[in-house]
């Protein structure tokens, strides 16, 4: 029982407080580039007019597609909320990002494609770190249980500091921030129109956006589990890291799609092999 | 409806296309979105894709060329939608109206809601352009 209200609690508050996010995205950055911004709850306003558009269908499986990636996501969101495995949660994202390259694959946009091609790039930079970081916490704790991180009393910042860094390149990827802004072409228009979520219009662009605030809460929970005691603690991290990454996106210009490759799988794989190999160094196993 | 009609007030997507202008309009829609306009206080986006579209901003006479262009461009926005035409030269074909390749304002392709004359348009007269369609909007019964 405790536990279905947990689930309905988050389906309710998880898009409020993305949607918030992503407002105070916008007016952050707004401020950044000497702008006065939109409202905070200029996001709800997107959405709901999204919602009363037109249908256009451009292929008979595009909404069955994001329908999947919003389903995924919020799959994915449970898995955290409900301290279950951090591999299964791991492997729902994937499938969650699979489905939205496969929406972008359904349609004959080449611009579609070309979007769909390089979310697939940015799984393959950012799929293997999130692997690293589950198998990190199975060294640190012996188990992949999300709800064994809450048990320790030291948090896995100390020992997985290096992962940490590590996650914070995923969440400039998962957060479709400037440096690795590569598959939706948030402000590039020029390149490659809007990239995988071209041909999403109306209602099903709503739903893709409604995705992307769950999926901007399961980021910054999965930044937050390295300090869980007390949690709080772990929220604020979270919350730092969410404005640092908003002043990276505004100072940093666009990468390639081969150079967010390169640089997340040097630098997001190198320090987790190392992480991990010293914490089983450190145990004697 | 009443919370969705007043979203749509509230966050107008715009999509400009030039025709065939001489950019002077363009720099100018383009100057909305500077930190001196600041156009986003309202919600609005310049977005680069119809699809996302709410307010078509056209600028420049229509050409032959450019005609069968638009026409495609207007059926891809999705409704409800508002079209406005930037410029004299988008309004009426400007000083172009005579020429052989051209065939005259942007009413000549697609129906258009709200017209603002002006060579080069000022930033202002666009905003008060894009708030007038966005009345326009308001009052219609969709």
């Amino acid at each position: 029982m405790k536990e279905l209200i947990i689930v309905i609690l988050t389906l309710v508050i998880a898009p409020i407080i993305g949607g918030l996010l992503f407002g105070i995205d916008r007016r952050i950055t707004a401020r950044l580039q000497g702008r006065y911004g939109p409202p905070i709850l200029q996001p709800f306003y997107d959405i709901l007019k999204l919602l009363g558009k037109e249908r256009i269908a451009v292929s008979r499986l595009q909404f069955v597609w994001v329908y999947s990636y919003l389903v995924f996501m919020i799959a994915s969101l449970l898995c955290l909320v409900l301290q279950s495995d951090v591999l299964v949660l791991v492997f729902l994202l994937g499938f969650a990002g699979v489905s939205l390259v496969l929406g972008g694959f359904s349609t004959k946009s080449p611009y579609s494609h070309f979007g769909a091609n390089r979310e697939l790039l940015q799984i393959m930079a950012y799929e293997p770190v999130l692997l690293l970081f589950a198998v990190g916490i199975y060294a640190q704790n012996g188990t992949f249980l999300i709800s064994e991180i809450f048990n320790q009393s030291k948090p896995l910042l100390f020992n997985l500091w290096p992962l940490f860094i590590a996650v914070l390149y995923i969440l400039t990827i998962k957060m479709r921030k400037s440096p690795f802004d590569i598959s939706t072409s948030h402000h590039a228009h020029q390149e490659v129109v809007k990239g995988v979520i071209t041909e999403f219009s109306g209602p099903y662009y709503a739903m893709y956006q409604l995705a992307e605030w769950y999926e901007l809460v399961l980021v910054l929970g999965i930044v937050a589990l390295f300090w869980t005691n007390p949690l709080w603690v772990g929220i604020l991290i979270a919350l730092a890291a969410f404005l640092l990454e908003l002043v990276i996106d505004n100072v940093a210009a666009r990468m390639t799609a081969g150079w967010m490759v390169r640089l997340s799988w040097t630098v997001g794989l190198l320090l987790g092999i190392i992480n991990i190999a010293y914490i089983y160094f450190t145990k004697g196993v | 409806m009443g919370l969705i009609h007043n979203s749509r007030i509230k966050s107008p997507w715009i999509l400009h296309f030039d025709n065939s202008s001489c950019n002077g309009c363009d720099i100018e829609v383009l100057a909305c979105l500077t930190p001196l306009y600041d156009v986003e206080r309202f919600g609005i986006v310049n977005m680069g894709n119809p699809k996302h579209a709410d307010v078509m901003l056209i600028t420049g006479p229509v050409n032959r060329r450019t005609a069968r262009v638009l026409k495609n461009l207007y059926d891809q926005v999705p409704g409800p939608k508002m079209v406005i035409a930037v410029g004299t030269c988008a309004s009426s074909g400007g000083v172009f109206h005579n020429c052989y390749n051209v065939l005259g304002g942007v009413d000549k392709v697609i129906p258009v809601d709200v017209y603002v004359p002006g060579c080069a348009v000022k930033p202002e007269a666009i905003i008060d352009g894009v708030v007038l369609a966005l009345t326009k909007l308001a009052n219609a019964n969709l």
